[in-house]
């Protein structure tokens, strides 16, 4: 089992690597740099960057040495724990990115709590009452959970709390807690408007886990043991979540590793739908900015963060499941 | 000796059954699954109306008129008394003295009757046959006042239901080559990485793995950020197709993977290898038809998710640019609440968006049960 989790580890790690490759060649592929988007910013406002200001900022960003130099530079800060300057809000990134991160971790484990906590029950009333309407109910719901882009949803709820309640519900926080500093009532006012973005992140997820723990259980549902068990008289609740359920758990653990960059991604494009003090739209802006240690070090984090969940669904995989330690030994 | 009855009608189906060719059987599958017979009717629906996008179409695309934005959609009167006369009021815009906004009036009194193959602006049918014909229209369609606006116009006076028939054609073929890339990638790295196994097949496996750890929107983001500007609409369409398809090949080759590794020790894949084919007669001539069932499942599966992608793309401003018109192009003008609560009619354009992924999903769930007719 320490082998399998060692050879994951070091899977994680490697991943990492190329993420950050990833990440540092696409802030470089842009024609131009951030000075040549800043002369044409600031033209566009009507001054004029001189030759010898523009040279002295490539010097002082080091934007003129060769690429793989710079990666090496921007490797070297960030074993120092500095991910670098952010060029265009002038201060540096860490900073920059500030709560956000984690704001975007809390609707991230948010949405997935929900997932699991949803898909669950609901997967396995499904597979336990087949063709019933709450069966049916479920595979329409979870259909149009799967058709329906996050982004799209979030906006439809947008418009249904402005034309309904009048209410706008976007946003992590209310007005007066957006810039205050974290205190008990802050949390609270964070909790209050979690459940949006959470359903609305989770759902694409919830009606894959459905149909996951659904076909699951149904096939489970089928094997003898399952009749040995009610013949020796169990009562039904037993037999179903003592050994089926815990079977049907398995495929379930692993696709978490599938679903976490799935929420993370979302996440994006529904914050700057509703909003929200995530990441996202600072990803955004800083991309179409050419802000180049900004956007890396966004890319490379989200990267980072999802290769940890994956290695912790796949540590609980192996608890969950004995079958892949027998193999590994 | 044995006697020779008459077979009996049971044995006859079976009979039917066991002289079919996979394909027959596959299709009887596919058959019994009404919901994904509709989907397939639903799909093909669309892609007629990628084909036919301009004949559907009543207004040019990009003709905008200041005189008529924001109209809301116009109602359609199906009968004049008792007559069926589909018509619609025309529509006069005014200001309103309070809000200083256009708001629109229809007059009962002027009926615009809507004529079938009216005429229209030019185009070329199906690229190539030149003609004014429309399948809806309305005489003088030119006239600002007289027009139809079956789902109202945008910000700029255009007509709505004519650009949501062009951003069809664009979102729909974008998804479709989309998935052609994603295809070839994922069949020739999936089939080398099951048919060689060993060290090759560890690399690829490993390269999906981290491909599909990484969260794609950030990256696609990234990429699409990086198109320059200055390209045009067809080079960034390219682009666009290329860089979706580069993280969407990833499971179209594991399913192949896995459909190789379960086939390489397969009797007649062995005896292919012992009479001397070469190594790509072995994989395209002999392998690749017995699994051609699941890779159209898994492709049909695949195009969902390609078509959300470019809708993401677009909608974010990083996909294509106006002047193309795409679902996600559309869906711009509904970014902001205050705008759709006011126009409610520009979300619309989410209508086909939904339907096609939901079509797209039930019809590649019917071929994938389809596609082992065996079990």
């Amino acid at each position: 089992m320490l082998a399998y989790i060692g050879r994951r580890a070091v899977l994680a790690i490697f991943t990492v690597w190329a993420i950050s490759v990833l990440a540092f060649v696409i802030i470089q592929l842009p024609p131009g740099d951030y000075v040549t988007s800043y002369i044409a910013q600031m033209a566009s406002m009507g001054s004029v960057v001189t030759d010898e200001e523009a040279q002295n900022l490539r010097i002082q960003y080091g934007l003129g040495q060769p690429i793989y130099v710079q990666y090496l530079k921007w490797m070297r800060l960030i074993a120092q724990g500095n991910f670098g300057m952010s060029m265009e809000w002038r201060r540096p990134v860490t900073e920059v990115i500030g709560e956000r991160l984690w704001l975007t971790v809390v609707v991230s484990v948010a949405a997935l709590t929900l997932t699991w906590v949803l898909a669950l029950p609901i997967g396995i009333y499904s597979a336990v009452r087949q063709y019933s309407a709450g069966d049916y109910l479920a595979t329409f719901v979870g259909f149009i959970g799967l058709a329906v882009p996050n982004f799209l949803l979030a906006l439809v709820l947008l418009y249904l709390g402005f034309v309904l309640f009048n209410a706008h519900i976007g946003g992590l926080f209310s007005p007066e807690f957006s810039d205050a500093p974290w205190s008990g009532a802050r949390v609270w006012d964070l909790l209050k408007h979690l459940p949006i973005p959470a359903v609305i992140l989770g759902l694409a997820g919830t009606a894959q886990q459905i149909r996951i723990m659904r076909a699951n259980l149904l096939d489970e549902l089928r094997k003898p043991y399952v009749v040995t068990a009610r013949s020796k008289g169990l009562p039904e609740s037993r037999v179903i979540t003592k050994y089926p359920v815990r079977v049907a758990l398995n495929p379930f653990a692993s696709t978490i590793g599938y679903t976490l960059p799935y929420i993370v991604s979302g996440s994006i494009i529904v914050s700057l739908v509703l909003g929200l003090p995530t990441v996202g739209p600072l990803l955004l802006k800083a991309l179409i900015a050419q802000d180049m240690f900004l956007a890396g070090t966004i890319v490379l984090l989200l990267g980072v963060m999802t290769v940890i969940g994956t290695l912790v669904s796949d540590i609980l995989l192996v608890w969950i499941d004995p079958r892949i330690r027998l193999e590994e030994t | 000796m044995a006697e020779q009855g008459p077979i009996p009608a049971a044995d006859a189906t079976k009979q039917r059954i066991f002289v079919a060719s996979q394909w027959q059987l596959t299709w009887w599958r596919f058959r019994k699954h009404r919901v994904a017979v509709a989907s397939a009717l639903v799909v093909a629906g669309f892609y007629l109306a990628v084909l036919g996008a301009d004949f559907l179409a009543y207004a040019d695309p990009d003709a905008s008129e200041a005189q008529r934005s924001l109209m809301p959609p116009q109602r359609v009167y199906w009968f004049d008394g008792w007559r069926f006369r589909p018509h619609v009021y025309a529509v006069k815009g005014v200001r309103d003295q309070q809000s200083f906004r256009r708001v629109y009036r229809a007059d009962p009194d002027q009926k615009i009757p809507i004529r079938f193959f009216a005429e229209g602006f030019e185009y070329r049918f199906l690229g190539v046959i030149p003609t004014t014909r429309h399948l809806i229209g309305v005489d003088g369609g030119l006239d600002a006042t007289k027009t139809i606006f079956l789902l109202g116009t945008d910000v700029q006076g255009r007509d709505l239901w004519s650009r949501l028939m062009y951003g069809t054609r664009i979102s729909l073929t974008i998804g479709l080559f989309g998935v052609t890339v994603s295809l070839l990638l994922g069949v020739v790295l999936g089939g080398i990485s099951g048919f060689y196994g060993g060290m090759i097949d560890t690399v690829i496996q490993r390269t999906i793995e981290i491909l599909r750890s990484i969260p794609t929107i950030p990256l696609w983001m990234g990429l699409a950020a990086a198109l320059p500007r200055e390209w045009s609409v067809l080079q960034v369409y390219f682009a666009i197709t290329i860089i979706i398809s580069l993280l969407g090949w990833t499971e179209l080759a594991r399913v192949v993977r896995g459909r190789f590794l379960s086939m390489r020790e397969e009797d007649f894949v062995v005896s292919a290898r012992l009479v001397g084919c070469t190594q790509m007669r072995t994989i395209f001539v002999h392998m690749v038809p017995s699994f051609m069932s699941h890779i159209i499942a898994a492709t049909t599966l695949a195009l969902p998710a390609m078509i959300i992608s470019e809708t993401a793309l677009s909608f974010l401003g990083l996909g294509l640019r106006p002047p193309a018109i795409s679902w996600g192009v559309l869906l711009q003008h509904a970014q902001n609440v205050q705008t759709v609560a006011i126009s409610p009619w520009l979300m619309l354009p989410a209508v086909p968006v939904i339907i096609a992924v939901m079509a797209f999903n039930f019809l590649g769930d019917g071929l994938r049960d389809a596609a082992d007719p065996y079990t």
